[in-house]
């Protein structure tokens, strides 16, 4: 490592703390000022609210209806995470292990939804959905957000699974596993930490994906982040603590398996997994 | 599979390219993805060419002769933008730094946070804290830089705020990753020749980034020119920040003209595709190759 200890280095250097240090401070404040309006009783026009109170939160419940909607978020969390891992992690091993034609192209088919923004695509797919009856329900809201979760499980799954030495399987199958018990005794147990990493991510990926829950929803099928979406769109309508406190429920559902999914991956996974593959 | 019926010798000549039993279980998935994701797609652009009345190409002319439609492009352009150049500068000088730092964690967590609290939650948030009553605009005025408040909600500097709260931390992750890549050998002979830092990363770490550098400003630019929700929420979508999806959005769910709203977001896919076409088309007239050291 280099160090350089001219005054011009470490003004430099001090220059780029104090840029980090900007933004973080202020993002932690943004942040901040959501957890305490949402415990103030009144806050208008000076740093700290004037008393603090619980209420909101009881409000906010009944007010937005929040029991029914963090089931219907869960339940089309968790079926995204199991329908995503099932035909991710399958599709991710038969493009770790075989070579054959036309894999650029598939690998490209892969790719697409994940840097393709949701908004482009979501308008188009929410007119074939809406066509095609499955527009506005429970079911709509899963296909729309597989899109981006299957290709984000197979690209996280690839490195895993290349990582495993094919002749385990083969001594696998010389004393006699047949494919399902290969599957279950071999690489299941050796995959399960990449499997998890790669799940728990999808599951904070959906919980906060809102542009195409948002086109793809209907009346009973909204999530947690689209609810909140549409409470904070039409303001004077309820108080802003209020919303806040569901802003607070949303933050928290949403951190507590970030925390979680952090301690199996690094924080860089979650935005350049299939990249730093291809640049180490 | 092939058939079983098949002779025995087309299965092992199809295994020998590579397509078996193994092979096939790509199928659910990519299955799955022609359905939901391609088909939508070249289904929209067949349905943007047949438009509800005039001929074929009526829903671009209404929207390329509409002042209100086609400067949504422009207004969406000039959010994303400089966002993403600022991103991207000031992510070059901040990686430098990170790379050299023992425990990144923590610091790497932080900035993981707004991704993943996405961009409504950021939204809500700067509407209490960049509001004319809000902690930012107090502090300004605490500290006498301003007379009054300012207004930086539902404004272009709202929007602005709230894509570069969500855009930079992901432009800055995939940057790290990109400087963490390079050999540090390389460095090391260079400062062993006598470059200077300035030299040392001109001359060094710039060339080899270029193609890196290239890729997050095209990921983090087709993310920003994407925004929605925050500028609905933190901007003025009737005016300065009516950006393009908003466009899209009204003309499919408020007048249900789903025709006229996939050839809005054909023209969106077009844009970012320009850029993209423009960018890596400026990529190539740099060094490619590898970034690892020794001989080769």
């Amino acid at each position: 490592m280099i160090r350089d200890t001219s005054i011009g280095a470490r003004l430099w250097t001090t220059a780029v703390w104090v840029v980090v240090g900007f933004f973080v401070l202020n993002l932690l404040a943004m942040i901040a000022t959501v957890i305490i309006d949402s415990f103030a009783t009144r806050w208008l026009g000076t740093w700290l609210p004037v008393g603090l109170t619980t209420k909101w939160y009881s409000s906010a419940w009944s007010e937005f209806q929040l029991g029914q909607v963090l089931v219907v978020t869960f339940e089309i969390v968790f079926t995204v995470v199991l329908l995503a891992g099932l035909l991710g992690v399958t599709a991710a091993y038969a493009m770790a292990r075989r070579d054959f034609p036309g894999k650029r192209v598939v690998m490209l088919l892969f790719l697409l939804p994940l840097l393709v923004p949701p908004i482009t695509y979501g308008i188009p797919m929410a007119t074939v959905l809406y066509q095609s009856g499955v527009g506005g329900t429970f079911w709509g809201v899963v296909l729309a957000n597989l899109v981006p979760t299957v290709p984000f499980v197979v690209l996280v799954m690839i490195p895993f699974i290349e990582q495993i030495d094919p002749k385990v399987e083969a001594a696998a199958r010389v004393f006699g596993a047949g494919t399902f018990r290969l599957f279950l005794y071999v690489l299941l147990p050796m995959l399960l930490p990449g499997i998890l990493a790669a799940l728990l991510l999808v599951l904070v990926r959906t919980i906060a994906m809102f542009e195409l829950t948002f086109l793809a929803a209907g009346p009973t099928s909204q999530t947690l982040v689209v609810v909140l979406y549409y409470s904070v769109f039409a303001p004077g309508v309820r108080a802003v603590q209020s919303v806040d406190a569901m802003a607070v429920i949303y933050m928290v559902t949403t951190l507590v398996w970030l925390l979680l999914a952090l301690r199996f991956v690094n924080p860089t996974q979650i935005v350049a997994r299939a990249r730093t593959q291809q640049a180490n | 599979m092939s058939t079983p019926d098949a002779p025995v010798s087309l299965r092992r000549r199809l295994a020998l390219r590579g397509l078996d039993g193994t092979t096939l279980l790509i199928a659910p998935a990519l299955l799955f993805l022609l359905a939901v994701f391609v088909y939508p797609f070249l289904y929209g652009l067949w349905l943007s060419f047949a438009p509800k009345a005039g001929p074929w190409f009526s829903n671009y002319a209404a929207f390329f002769s509409d002042p209100f439609q086609y400067n949504t492009i422009w207004t969406t352009l000039a959010l994303a933008l400089p966002v993403t150049v600022i991103s991207l500068l000031v992510a070059i000088p901040v990686a430098f730094r990170v790379r050299l730092m023992r425990r990144q964690r923590l610091l790497t967590t932080i900035l993981v946070l707004p991704i993943t609290l996405g961009t409504v939650l950021i939204a809500q948030g700067l509407l209490n804290y960049l509001g004319p009553q809000g902690w930012f605009s107090r502090t300004l005025m605490f500290l006498h830089l301003t007379g009054g408040p300012v207004r930086l909600t539902h404004n272009y500097w709202g929007v602005f705020a709230s894509i570069l709260i969500t855009g930079f931390p992901f432009t800055f992750l995939l940057t790290l990753s990109y400087v963490t890549g390079i050999d540090p050998a390389l460095e090391q002979a260079g400062a062993t020749l006598g470059a200077s830092a300035w030299q040392r990363f001109r001359h060094i770490f710039l060339p080899l980034l270029v193609p890196g550098l290239a890729i997050s400003f095209l990921l983090s630019f087709v993310q920003s020119f994407a925004v929605f929700p925050s500028a609905v929420l933190v901007g003025a979508p009737a005016g300065p920040t009516r950006v393009i999806s908003i466009a899209a959005y009204q003309a499919a769910f408020e007048k249900y003209d789903y025709s006229m709203a996939s050839a809005i977001a054909m023209i969106m896919a077009a844009v970012q595709l320009v850029v993209v076409v423009l960018v890596l088309a400026g990529r190539n007239m740099f060094y490619r190759g590898s970034t690892s050291g020794g001989k080769g």
